[in-house]
Formats: structure tokens, C-alpha cells, sequence
């Protein structure tokens, strides 16, 4: 084991620039991942105080009967999504956006508001689709003249989480790819540098596994460090953007350690994946 | 006498060349010492070669020790490959590290503990006659001390038995009668060596059992030096 060590810490220093490549590639993978990641995380955690307010206002048609409106209260209420639902008279209404918006007090006139269902959403149904399709469900009544809710944005919002968690992935996986070949060729390299002595081991009864050893350690250290590197780009990235435009959150620790074994994976399936074809390339048994 | 090993119709064809030795037989006893000859191409390396298992015969069977080349894993390889010495007229030490290390190596990848070493390979030094020269890098030796060194690395494991393929073949006279005495001595310790070589007057010296091959086929196997006079 310490041989091994010793000879996968050698291998660092026979290809300086191509060992570089391998951590550099490995960082760049888990840095893209970082990114996308932290924009996701980001825009989860705006998502969630948005959401936390989201609500839904189903504007009555005039002259709707009290009657057909509590049918309606009670309707909308059975909703699995509906967490509250209340009544908002037009008096209220108008009260309260005389309060809200002082300066606009002449604008308002009782005529204009009409009443209106205010409708409090459960947890689980605050995605665009789902809030989407209650207020379909709701605007379908006679009733209803129409309803609101901050749908654009709300869904602005989760499309770049969707489509940052999707290019983070994709360009992280590319990365990743690269990252494997280029350990690939390095270990190459190193089997190379080493065929007489691998020869000499295969020659005198070393085990394959103690053979490959050193390499898939290369490999494996080789990977951690680029997943090392990555936390500090993404944690400098992380820093950059708090300190310059606004306040961000960080992984976890957990989710770093997690981003750093991917590293040490990524690189140890990269050596695993190349040294028995190029073992097998340099022995010469006799 | 028990056989370290045995070969049983043993053939191999190479898919580009064609056959390189046919339904070989012959056996082997504990502490025997071998020559093998016979002109150039006509099968000694590949014969080595199926006894080291660094290939399996195409046909019929190889029995070194326990192991038969009909159930051997490849994964078991280097269990045998331990108790086998190999040798090669080239030497093949590793020129980017002295002579003890390059011993101390052959301990060192097969698992000896470490302590162990050192004394081993000092033990090993003093046997093949270059004690006195432990810290020496191999270019700094000659072609017979340089085989001296690949010897006792080949020894390194106590094996039962030396495959030496043509060892002499890069020295001259005086170098190659040395190298056949220091064979010979660890012959009389008990372990079994087979030899490959050109040179008929060291078997004829030798007074041994010879195996002589002719384009993969065993064209004489006995003691007869009188049969190799005709041939010279
Ligand atoms: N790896 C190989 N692939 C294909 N053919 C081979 C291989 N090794 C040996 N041969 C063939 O097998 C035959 C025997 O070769 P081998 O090396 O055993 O001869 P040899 O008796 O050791 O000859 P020499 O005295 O020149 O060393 C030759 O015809 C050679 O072409
Ligand atoms: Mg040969």
C-alpha cells in the first residue's frame, strides 16, 4: 500500500501538465454542477418566500347570488389544494386598497371591485402547473369573471431552476466525460512510463490487483483534488456574488463533501476504466 | 523423485506463424537440471513460455507443480509465477535503480514484509558472488554480473524451479562458464532448472539431460552428449 502510494504521488510528478489537465478538467466538470447548482438552490430558496405567499384571487361576476356564492365557497374549499378560502365584500376590498395605495384613494370607486374569493394554496400545490390548473377549474364556474395570480413570474422563476438544473447537469456530465479520457490518457501515460517495471512485477508474481493499484489511486486522488478545486471556485463564485449583487446561499457541507467524492469517483473510473487495456498493451510476459 | 512438472501432447499454434511446438510430452523431477536446444524458431522460448504460463497451449495440457494449464485461472498466475525463477539472456533489470534495489523489488511487489528485505536480498547478493557490489547501478556492471543480479532476483522467492531462456547468449565464454556453474550450484540447493541454449559444448560438458526440439517437434530427449559431437 505505501508502494503504491508512493508510486501513484510519482506519477504526478512524470506528467506534471497532463496531471494538471485530469484535476483541471475534473474541477471544471464539478464547477459547472456547482454553479448551476447554486443557481438552482438559490432560486429555491426565493421560490419558497414566494410561495409561502401565493394565493389566488377568483374575481365574482356582479350580481352573483349569495346563494350560488356560498355553494361556490363551499366547492372551492373541497379542493385538495385549498388550504383557506374567505370572502372579500367589494366594501373591504375597496378599503383595503384605499389603505394599500393612499395616493390612488380617487381612483377607487365601489363600483369598480367587485367581490372576490381569496384562496390560500396547501404546500404541496404551489407549482405553476398545479396553480395554473386550479385556476382553471375555479374560472370555469359561471360565477367567476376571472382569476389572478402572480403567474408569470412564478413561473419565470422555476423555468431557470428547471433550465439551470438541466445545463448545469448536461455541461457537468460533458465535463465529466472529458474528464474520465483525459485521466485515461494520463494513466496511459504513467503505464507507460512504467512498462518496464510492470513487466518486471507481472515477471515475478505481483497480483494484477497490486499492479493496477498505484493507478487507480492516482486516479482517485487526482479526481478528489479536482473536486477541491471546484468547491473553492463555486465557494469563490458563491462570494463574489454575495458580496457585489445580492445575498446568496452556500451547499452544505454534506453537499460539498458529496461534490469531492464525486471528484475522487469520477477520477478513480477514469483510471479503472483505461489500466487494464493499457496494461495489457505494455506486458510482455516473455 | 516426485515431477515438478509435466506436459502432456502439449501444442501451440500461434494464430499468424502456425504451429510453434506439437504434442510436446515430457516430465520434469524435482531438483532435475535440463537443457533445452535446437535450432533458432524451433520452439524453446515457446516452450518457457507455456511453463511460465505466459501463454496456454493451444492443445493438450501444462503441469508445473500443482498447477495445470487445463483449470489455472488467469488470476492464479502470480501465485505460480512466485515460485518460479525466470531469466532472460537480456537481463531486463530495471537500469534506474541499483542492484539491491532492483532485487529488493521482486520482494517488495510480492508482498514481503519489509523487514524481511533487506537481509534477503544482503542473503541473495552474497549467493550469486556480488556482495561487494550491492550499491552499484546495473550499466555499471558487466554483461555476467548483470545476469548475476537478474539471477538472484530470480531467486528472490525460493522458487522450485529456474526457467532460463538462452541466459548466456549476450556473454562470452569465460562470463557464460560462470553463469553455468552459479546455475549449477543452485541446482545441487534443489531447485529444478531448464535451460535454453545454442551452445552444444556447454551441454556436452554438462554430461545432463537434454531435450533438443526441431520445428516444435522433440527430436531427442536423453543424456547422449556423443549424438551432439555428430551434429557439431
Ligand atoms: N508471440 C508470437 N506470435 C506468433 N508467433 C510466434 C510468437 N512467438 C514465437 N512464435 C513462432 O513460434 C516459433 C518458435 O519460436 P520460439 O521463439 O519459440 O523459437 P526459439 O527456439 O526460442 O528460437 P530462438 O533460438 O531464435 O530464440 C517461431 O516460428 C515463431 O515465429
Ligand atoms: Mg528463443
Amino acid at each position: 500500500m505505501r508502494l503504491a502510494i508512493r508510486e501513484a504521488l510519482l506519477a504526478f510528478r512524470r506528467a506534471p501538465l497532463l496531471s494538471a489537465l485530469g484535476i483541471t478538467t475534473i474541477a471544471f466538470s464539478l464547477f459547472a454542477f456547482g454553479l448551476f447548482g447554486l443557481v438552482a438552490i438559490n432560486i429555491r430558496e426565493a421560490l419558497r418566500a414566494v410561495e409561502d405567499r401565493v394565493e389566488l384571487r377568483a374575481f365574482l361576476v356582479d350580481g352573483a347570488t349569495e346563494e350560488s356564492m356560498s355553494a361556490l365557497l363551499g366547492d372551492i374549499a373541497a379542493f385538495p389544494e385549498v388550504r383557506e378560502v374567505g370572502y372579500v365584500s367589494p366594501d373591504s376590498a375597496l378599503a383595503r386598497s384605499r389603505e394599500e395605495l393612499s395616493e390612488f384613494r380617487d381612483v377607487f370607486d365601489a363600483s369598480v371591485l367587485p367581490g372576490s374569493f381569496e384562496i390560500r394554496l396547501n404546500d404541496d400545490y404551489r407549482d405553476p402547473v398545479a396553480v395554473q390548473s386550479l385556476a382553471d377549474r375555479i374560472t370555469s364556474y359561471p360565477d367567476i369573471e376571472d382569476v389572478r395570480f402572480g403567474q408569470e413570474w412564478v413561473a419565470k422563476l422555476y423555468r431557470v431552476r428547471t433550465i439551470s438544473v438541466f445545463v448545469g447537469t448536461g455541461l457537468g456530465i460533458v465535463f465529466a466525460l472529458v474528464a474520465v479520457m483525459i485521466i485515461g490518457s494520463t494513466i496511459r501515460m504513467a503505464v507507460l512510463a512504467r512498462a518496464r517495471e510492470i513487466e518486471i512485477m507481472r515477471l515475478v508474481g505481483a497480483t494484477n490487483g497490486f499492479v493496477r493499484l498505484p493507478f487507480l489511486i492516482e486516479g482517485l486522488l487526482k479526481g478528489a483534488l479536482g473536486g477541491l478545486l471546484a468547491a473553492a471556485l463555486t465557494w469563490a463564485t458563491h462570494t463574489v456574488v454575495s458580496r457585489s449583487l445580492f445575498e446568496t446561499v452556500f451547499f452544505t457541507p454534506t453537499q460539498v463533501m458529496i461534490g469531492v467524492l464525486a471528484g475522487a469517483a469520477i477520477g478513480f473510473l477514469g483510471s479503472l476504466l483505461s489500466v487494464g487495456r493499457h496494461l495489457r498493451a505494455v506486458w510482455r510476459d516473455a | 523423485m516426485s515431477g515438478v512438472l509435466r506436459l502432456d501432447a502439449a501444442t501451440k499454434e500461434y494464430p499468424r506463424t502456425g504451429v510453434a511446438l506439437k504434442d510436446v510430452s515430457f516430465e520434469v523431477q524435482k531438483g532435475e537440471f535440463v537443457f533445452l536446444t535446437g535450432a533458432s524458431g524451433s520452439g524453446k522460448s515457446t516452450l518457457l513460455k507455456l511453463l511460465s504460463f505466459a501463454e496456454r497451449p493451444t492443445r493438450g495440457e501444462v503441469k508445473v507443480s500443482g498447477f495445470s494449464s487445463a483449470t489455472l485461472r488467469d488470476g492464479d498466475i502470480p501465485q505460480l509465477r512466485r515460485r518460479l525463477g525466470i531469466v532472460f539472456q537480456d537481463f531486463r533489470l530495471l537500469t534506474d535503480r541499483t542492484v539491491e534495489a532492483n532485487i529488493a523489488f521482486a520482494l517488495e511487489v510480492t508482498g514481503t514484509p519489509a523487514a524481511a528485505i533487506s537481509p534477503k536480498v544482503g542473503r541473495l547478493l552474497t549467493q550469486v558472488g556480488l556482495a561487494s557490489k550491492a550499491t552499484a547501478m546495473p550499466h555499471e556492471l558487466s554483461g555476467g554480473e548483470q545476469q548475476r543480479v537478474a539471477i538472484a532476483r530470480a531467486l528472490a522467492n525460493d522458487p522450485f524451479l529456474l526457467l532460463a531462456d538462452e541466459p548466456t547468449g549476450n556473454l562470452d565464454e569465460r562470463a557464460t562458464r560462470g553463469i553455468v556453474q552459479l546455475l549449477r550450484e543452485i541446482n545441487a540447493l534443489g531447485t529444478a532448472v531448464i535451460m535454453a541454449t545454442h551452445d552444444l559444448s556447454l551441454i556436452m560438458r554438462s554430461g545432463y539431460r537434454y531435450i533438443e526440439l526441431e520445428r516444435g517437434d522433440v527430436l531427442y530427449d536423453g543424456t547422449d552428449a556423443r549424438r551432439l559431437a555428430r551434429h557439431q
